[in-house]
């Protein structure tokens, strides 16, 4: 019954030095939605991050909140014993995401993305490749480039400085803009269902 | 006063002109550049009676004084020979002038009951009784365009019935008059006999007259104004009269609009309260907390109008009551600062737009005191936090924080931190004070903002670090 996702690394948080007394940044500002085997890949789940932030003034309208693509826990990248060897940006021979430029406070020249729009290429020392989509439909803010100087980030802090990219949505999408996302609570059930398929077909 | 008749010999030739092609006495004054006020302010028939004398060529016939005030016809049908010299004399109407059935007077050249350039507006609507009316609308597209022949002293037709009726509003209403006050009166004339007068600029200059999604009419003054300088005279003319048709009726009166500048108060404000935003925190029609900073400052203006207090703005759009004396606005202050324990406000007073705009200035240019309760994942020893006491005028990379980004263009701003100074609390926390650049986001400086924000406190330390309370010092 499918790949199961591996017990160690069905953890929510990232590997912290201490459970946080406090809640976390992302905590606080940000909701957690998920998607599972993007692109069909069995574990390559990721995380994406949406601001919490609202239209101040009591507006009509659903207010525009900013995107985190991240690596949910179980991402098989994310996994011990995985070494990044390189991360790429450049998704095809025509389109590299470090092209992207945006300007003005109306974001233009923006790339856009669907949800199935690859971010970058992760290469790893056992041969393995895996691709990052943005799992959300928007205009492309930025990606993260630090993480192509020191890609052992995305595996030390997958939530936060080793996040991918920042997609906007577009203004009338505010409100669809998580759709074919899962709840933490939805993700987590999925997460024991083949937690326990695996536990019980080995 | 007739010695002081501003026409002299040089524009006689053209006085004559615009007279017998059915242009009113005050109009002519502007084409002829007149540019004090006195004449214009004499009553109409004087100053048809004394343009009609100037034009008097060597004349030995006096025009004849009718018993009764003549109507203007006639007396004008007279003008109209004088001015043909002995051609053509002729006592019942014949020559130039056709009187037609519905006793309207039309020609071709000469209809001097309504002024074919300004439609009446220099005529009827500048008089005492009509401003006693007050009601009116003003449509003047083409007259505009008429305006912009030519001179560059040509008067412009607004600010010659501003010349005469500002003295005739202000006697009515006993105010005095300041060309430059913040109420203003709009009167609104329209004349929709040539409304589309100009549309046929249209065809020639097609570039010029493209639909917005917000304009009513294509036909906008600035649209108009473009064509004619594209428009070649030769183009023009073939199309349009010149000088233009006499109109049939005079222009006709709308509304009349008053609106006042907006007002602005400032003041300084201290927040006694962390769960009092700025402004109001409303997520999807719910309100999140109660009140704000600008709520509980403004309603009270609405209604009516620390140690170091951070000051603020308001605007307040078309007041309708501008004048406060200082009692007044003290009371306003105690009104507020009675209200709520969450707030109190300082120095409130009335200022001008320029102020504002050094107050926003004057923002950039500061530094800023903050002081913030710090939270550390690792457990920390007072050792681990001194060094930040000795870092001065660090420089920080700052990318726009992904909290604000959706409404703020995506930047890096640079940024200094001049000092800090560290007090240790525990083994999680500890208090910082920081003196930095006006413009720092400090708590993207602490957490680091995914790391978007470099070199942060996390990396400084070496550990995750997130701020759990701020205050503004200063």
């Amino acid at each position: 019954a499918g790949a199961g996702r591996c017990p160690q690394g069905a953890g929510f948080a990232a590997p912290e030095v201490a459970m946080p007394a406090v809640p976390s940044l992302v905590d606080r500002y940000f909701t957690r939605w998920y998607k599972a085997d993007v692109k069909g890949k069995p574990c390559e789940d990721h995380c994406i991050l949406q601001h919490s932030n609202c239209n101040n003034t009591g507006s009509i309208f659903a207010p525009r909140r900013i995107c985190v693509i991240t690596l949910a826990g179980p991402h098989l990248v994310l996994q011990s014993g995985k070494a990044i060897k390189s991360i790429s940006y450049q998704i095809s021979t025509n389109c590299s995401r470090l092209q992207n430029k945006v300007s003005g406070k109306f974001k233009r020249g923006a790339q856009f993305l669907t949800e199935l729009a690859p971010l970058c290429k992760i290469y790893c020392s056992d041969g393995e490749e895996y691709t990052m989509s943005s799992c959300v439909r928007g205009w492309l803010m930025e990606v993260n480039e630090s993480i192509l100087h020191k890609p052992s980030i995305l595996q030390e802090k997958p939530s936060t400085e080793g996040y991918t990219a920042v997609v906007l949505p577009k203004f009338e999408e505010s409100k669809s803009i998580t759709e074919g996302l899962l709840t933490q609570k939805q993700y987590e059930e999925v997460v024991v269902k083949s937690i326990n398929a695996t536990t019980a077909t080995s | 006063l007739f010695n002081m008749f501003p026409l002299t010999v040089e524009n006689k030739h053209v006085a004559q002109l615009l007279l017998s092609t059915g242009t009113c006495p005050r109009c002519i004054f502007r084409f002829c550049g007149v540019d004090f006020h006195a004449p214009y302010k004499l009553p109409y028939k004087e100053l048809l009676n004394e343009l009609q004398k100037f034009l008097e060529t060597e004349k030995d016939e006096l025009i004849s004084e009718v018993p009764n005030p003549p109507p203007k016809k006639i007396r004008l049908q007279e003008l109209e020979d004088g001015i043909d010299g002995m051609d053509n004399l002729s006592q019942n109407g014949e020559g130039k002038i056709l009187i037609i059935e519905d006793g309207s007077i039309a020609s071709k050249n000469s209809n001097l009951n309504v002024c074919n350039v300004c439609l009446g507006i220099l005529q009827d609507f500048c008089e005492k009784e009509f401003i006693k009316k007050l009601s009116v609308r003003e449509v003047l597209k083409w007259i505009k365009q008429s305006l912009s022949l030519e001179r560059n002293d040509t008067v412009q037709l607004k600010e010659a019935y501003k010349w005469i009726t500002h003295p005739l509003f202000s006697e009515e209403l006993g105010v005095p008059i300041d060309g430059k006050s913040l109420f203003e009166v709009s009167v609104v004339f329209a004349h929709p006999e040539t409304v589309e007068d100009c549309h046929f600029l249209r065809a020639i200059c097609p570039d010029c007259f493209k639909p917005a999604k917000n304009k009513q009419s294509v036909f906008t003054r600035m649209a108009v104004m473009k064509a004619l300088n594209k428009i070649k005279e030769e183009d023009f003319r073939k199309q349009f009269p010149c000088p233009p048709n006499s109109p049939k009726a005079v222009c006709s009166v709308v509304e009349i609009e008053c609106a006042h500048g907006a007002v602005f108060v400032a003041g300084r404000y201290n927040k006694y309260s962390r769960n009092l935003p700025q402004t109001p925190w409303i997520i999807d029609g719910e309100r999140k907390l109660d009140s704000s900073v600008e709520e509980l400052i403004s309603d009270h203006l609405l209604t009516v109008f620390k140690a170091e207090r951070r000051p603020f703005a308001i605007e307040l759009v078309n007041p309708h009551r501008v004048h406060f004396t200082s009692q007044e606005i003290k009371e306003l202050q105690q009104k507020i600062n009675n209200s709520s324990n969450k707030i109190q406000v300082r120095d409130l007073q009335l200022v001008t737009r320029e102020a504002i705009g050094h107050m926003k200035e004057g923002e950039e240019e500061k530094t800023k005191t903050y002081s913030a309760l710090i939270w550390t994942n690792k457990a920390i020893q007072r050792k681990d936090i001194e060094f930040l006491d000795d870092i001065k005028d660090l420089k920080i990379d700052q990318k726009t924080p992904l909290r604000v980004l959706h409404r703020r263009p995506l930047a890096v701003r640079t940024r200094i931190i001049h000092s800090m100074e560290t007090h240790y609390v525990d083994e999680h926390h500890f208090r910082l004070y920081l003196k930095t650049q006006a413009g720092t986001y400090i708590k993207e400086f602490v957490h680091g903002d995914f790391g978007r924000t470099k070199p942060n406190i996390c990396s400084l330390m070496d550990v995750t670090a997130d701020i759990l309370e701020l205050d503004v010092e200063h």
